[in-house]
C-alpha cells in the first residue's frame, strides 16, 4: 500500500515520466480513497495547465512589443 | 548578413520578444534574449533554409533562454545549492514518520479572469523567490516553459532521478506557499 508520502512523489513525477502499469494502478488506487492526495493531483495539473495558459496569452497577445528603445539597440549590436 | 539581421528584427523581432518574455516573464531578459539570438543568428546562417527563418530564429531563441537560466544557476551562493542526499529529511515538513501528511492540503481557488491571473502571478513569483535558485529555475524551465526532461538534465548536467527530486521538492514547497498567500481578493 501507498502512503501519502510516496503517492505524493507518484502524482509529481507523473508529470514528468510515464509511470508503470503498477504505479498507475497504485496511485489510482489511493487517489480513490485519499481525499488529501486527490487534492494534490488536482492542483498540481491546475497549477501547470494555468502557467501553460498564461505563457500562451503572452506569447499570443500582439499588443506586446519590443519597444522602439530596445529595437533600436538591437539594431545597433547586428550593425555593428 | 546584417541586412538579413535587421529583416529578421523587423520581420520577427516583436514574436521574439513575446515569446522570450512569456518563458522568462522579465522584459529586460526577454530583449536580450532577442538580442542574443540576432547575434547568434548572424553567424551562423547556414542554418537557415532549413526551416522557415521564423522557426529556425525561435529555435536558436529557446536555446538562449536556457543559456540565461543556466548563467542565473551559475551565479548561486554555494549555500544555496541543494543537498540532494538528504531527500527524506527535507520532506518532513510535510509528512510524519509514517508517511502521512502533516498538514493536509487545502483548497486552492485557481484564477479565472485576467486581474486575478496577474495578482495570482505576483504571488507565484513571490513564492519563487523563497525557493532555493535551482528549485525555481527546473520548475521554470519545466512547468513554465514546458522543457523536455532530457534536455533539462543536460542541460544543467543533473540525472534524471535528481531532477524528479528537485521538481517534487519546488512543486511542494510552491503549492504551499500558495496556499498561505494567495487569497482571492
Amino acid at each position: 500500500m501507498l502512503n501519502c508520502k510516496s503517492a505524493s512523489q507518484l502524482v509529481s513525477q507523473s508529470l514528468d515520466r510515464k509511470l508503470s502499469f503498477f504505479e498507475r494502478w497504485q496511485l489510482k488506487f489511493h487517489l480513490f480513497i485519499c481525499d488529501a492526495c486527490h487534492r494534490f493531483n488536482q492542483q498540481l495539473l491546475q497549477l501547470r495547465a494555468m502557467l501553460k495558459k498564461m505563457s500562451q496569452q503572452t506569447e499570443e497577445d500582439v499588443s506586446i512589443t519590443l519597444s522602439p528603445e530596445a529595437k533600436e539597440r538591437i539594431k545597433e549590436k547586428i550593425n555593428s | 548578413m546584417t541586412q538579413n539581421a535587421n529583416d529578421w528584427l523587423n520581420e520577427h523581432g516583436d514574436y521574439l520578444y513575446r515569446f522570450a518574455l512569456a518563458k522568462l516573464r522579465d522584459p529586460h531578459q526577454a530583449e536580450d534574449a532577442v538580442q542574443e539570438t540576432m547575434l547568434a543568428a548572424i553567424k551562423n546562417p547556414s542554418f537557415e533554409g532549413q526551416s522557415s527563418s521564423r522557426t529556425w530564429l525561435t529555435g536558436i531563441l529557446k536555446h538562449k533562454i536556457i543559456d540565461l537560466q543556466r548563467k542565473q544557476l551559475r551565479e548561486q551562493p554555494v549555500s544555496d545549492v541543494v543537498d540532494l542526499d538528504a531527500s527524506d529529511t527535507s520532506m518532513d515538513d510535510f509528512f510524519d514518520n509514517s508517511g502521512h501528511w502533516l498538514d493536509k492540503p487545502q483548497h486552492l481557488d485557481m484564477p479565472d479572469n485576467a486581474l486575478q491571473q496577474s495578482q495570482f502571478l505576483s504571488v507565484l513569483d513571490g513564492c519563487m523567490n523563497k525557493l532555493p535558485k535551482k528549485l525555481a529555475a527546473i520548475f521554470m524551465l519545466r512547468d513554465v516553459h514546458d522543457t523536455d526532461n532530457e534536455i533539462i538534465c543536460k542541460e544543467l548536467e543533473i540525472s534524471t532521478t535528481n531532477a524528479w527530486v528537485m521538481l517534487y521538492r519546488a512543486r511542494m514547497q510552491l503549492r504551499k506557499c500558495l496556499e498561505i498567500n494567495w487569497v482571492i481578493g
